[in-house]
């Protein structure tokens, strides 16, 4: 029924979610720094146009006219490559995330997303793990203790944090029995069911998750890899110029991506209360056609995922401003002896529940 | 050794649940942050918006005229002498037949210079004034330049404008260059 979208549609599809991505992560260093200030009962930069919107800008032109700086000893080829990784597997995962519902243009289908696959979720957790390679290589390669160290610590981080998180998918996985993000979307928005996204079902899961994005976007609380009070600044401590520009933009885009995977996974994605009353009152109340509608509903519920989105990037930073740094051995405590067991109990409730038929 | 008796005995409790749970504590600095996030914001956009300053306020000098228009400096130096951080200099000449209309008496300064680096806005060549020359003013300000030598302000800066519209409304003294192009653009 549902017809195989062409591949120009998916070409279009993934340029403008490649450059949503690099805007949003543009404007998420503009809005760091405003959310900041705000937080500390300043104003944040408000010279460049109008509130200070043109920051980004400026803060690029710094960027490519810095010094291009490569350390004696370093491995060149790997030192160029570790920022280039670390951009390149951050922007490959929004590939498969689903932006929206379906598109009708006389009778042909559309998918707002990327690449449509039945194992999107585990396309994600792969090219996220593959990102740590990035900022690995790139510490090693510098020929510096300081990075080396932000590098081991971001593997170490990585590692113990991906457990925890794959563990929390896990639940989510039984509850829906299918890895592909659209159907996990869709199974949200069962109607007149609007209140029923894999929040409610599973709170304790998307706690365990957001913890571990957290760790695994290298964010504060857990942003050790690059803490300035004890590595200079991690793993990119040699960087300069647009390569240091590329490990932050990829910071930056890491946490859209994650956003969007946990607004897909635990709130309902692209859905939005009472979508089908809205469309079903277009076609009735307003003499639409049902394909016009529903192109409407589609359009309205990409504007609320992105919405979703921004609310959680919003939420990273607010976290960033608030808490300080934790103490390495706190960190790997927390993961392997806290989030782990209680992912695992998790699972284990989840699995009884289901048994049970509650949910 | 008991120095006082307010020493306070710290008991460590062990942590409660909630304490352990970690997530009340941060809920409660989240709620400190966001509280921050709305309120008023302690930042003075400095050029556009400036803070009101003190009635007594001692600000960038000026060199009176009398009122007929005649520059009441004679180049006597006490300001110079009274001055402790020595940023001012002068040299004095004699006033020539016909200009009794720009000089209130026979001596006046051909230069007169003050080094706004140096100057510690004491107030002193103020108080050491016999003609009532020159005075701080409580409105305005040095503003910051690229070059030092921008810093030593001469008479062209220093002696009051004759007109009272050449005054910069800002708080900020203008060279003579810069109003007589703001002069140009308003017309």
């Amino acid at each position: 029924m549902i017809e195989l979208p062409a591949l120009g549609w998916q070409s279009i599809v993934i340029f403008v979610v490649f450059a949503l991505s690099l805007l949003i992560a543009t404007y998420c260093t503009y809005a760091e720094r405003v959310i900041a200030a705000f937080l500390q009962d300043r104003v944040g930069p408000d010279r460049a146009g109008p509130y200070g919107l043109a920051q980004p800008l400026a803060d690029a032109v710094k960027m490519f006219t810095k010094e291009e700086f490569f350390p004696g000893g370093a491995n060149k080829a790997l030192f160029v490559f570790g920022p280039c990784l670390a951009m390149i597997t951050a922007l490959m995962s929004s590939a498969v995330i689903p932006f929206g519902n379906i598109m009708n243009f006389g009778n042909n289908l559309f998918f707002l997303q990327g690449i449509e696959v039945n194992i999107g979720m585990l396309w994600v957790f792969g090219v996220v793990s593959l990102g740590v390679y990035g900022v690995m290589i790139g510490g090693w390669a510098s020929n510096n203790k300081f990075s080396l160290l932000g590098a081991i610590r971001a593997a170490s981080q990585n590692i113990s944090y991906e457990l925890a998180m794959g563990m929390a998918l896990i639940a989510v996985l039984m509850i829906s029995g299918t890895l592909s993000l659209r159907e996990i979307t869709l199974q949200q928005s069962a109607p007149g069911e609007w209140y029923m996204w894999n929040i409610v079902k599973q709170p304790l899961g998307f706690l365990i998750f957001l913890v571990c994005a957290f760790a695994e976007t290298n964010r504060t609380p857990f942003d050790l890899p690059e803490c300035e009070t004890e590595l200079v600044g991690g793993y990119h401590t040699e960087y300069s110029s647009m390569k240091l520009g590329l490990y932050l933009f990829s910071e930056y885009v890491n946490i859209f991506v994650v956003s969007a995977v946990m607004s897909v996974l635990y709130f309902g994605g692209f859905n939005f209360p009472f979508q089908y009353e809205l469309r079903d009152w277009f076609v009735s109340s307003q003499g639409w056609e049902l394909a016009s509608a529903q192109n409407l509903i589609t359009l309205l519920g990409t504007v609320g995922l992105f919405l979703k989105i921004f609310a959680f990037i919003f939420f990273f930073m607010w976290i960033r401003w608030t808490l300080p740094r934790f103490r390495y051995d706190q960190l790997m405590r927390l993961g392997w002896t806290i989030l782990i067991p209680l992912a695992v109990f998790n699972i284990v409730l989840t699995g009884g529940l289901i048994l049970a038929g509650v949910i | 050794m008991q120095l006082t008796n307010r020493a306070k005995v710290l008991e460590k409790k062990p942590m409660t649940l909630a304490e352990r749970a970690y997530l009340p504590a941060i809920f409660q600095g989240l709620s400190i942050t966001m509280r921050h996030f709305f309120m008023k914001k302690a930042t003075v956009r400095y050029p556009e918006e400036v803070r009101p300053f003190s009635n007594t306020f001692r600000g960038l000098h000026v060199l009176k005229r009398d009122e007929q228009g005649r520059e009441r400096c004679t180049a006597c130096g006490l300001c110079a002498v009274a001055c402790p951080a020595e940023a001012i200099t002068m040299v004095a000449g004699e006033r020539k037949k016909g200009e009794e209309g720009l000089y209130r008496e026979e001596k006046y300064a051909i230069s007169y210079e003050i080094n706004m680096l140096r100057c510690i806005f004491c107030g002193l060549c103020e108080e050491a004034c016999p003609k009532a020359a020159v005075y701080l003013q409580p409105d305005k300000m040095a503003p910051p330049r690229y070059e030092r030598d921008e810093f030593i302000y001469g008479k062209d800066r220093l002696v009051e404008p004759v007109s009272p519209d050449e005054r910069s409304v800002r708080g900020i003294q203008l060279t003579s260059d810069q109003a007589t192009t703001l002069r140009a653009r308003i017309g």
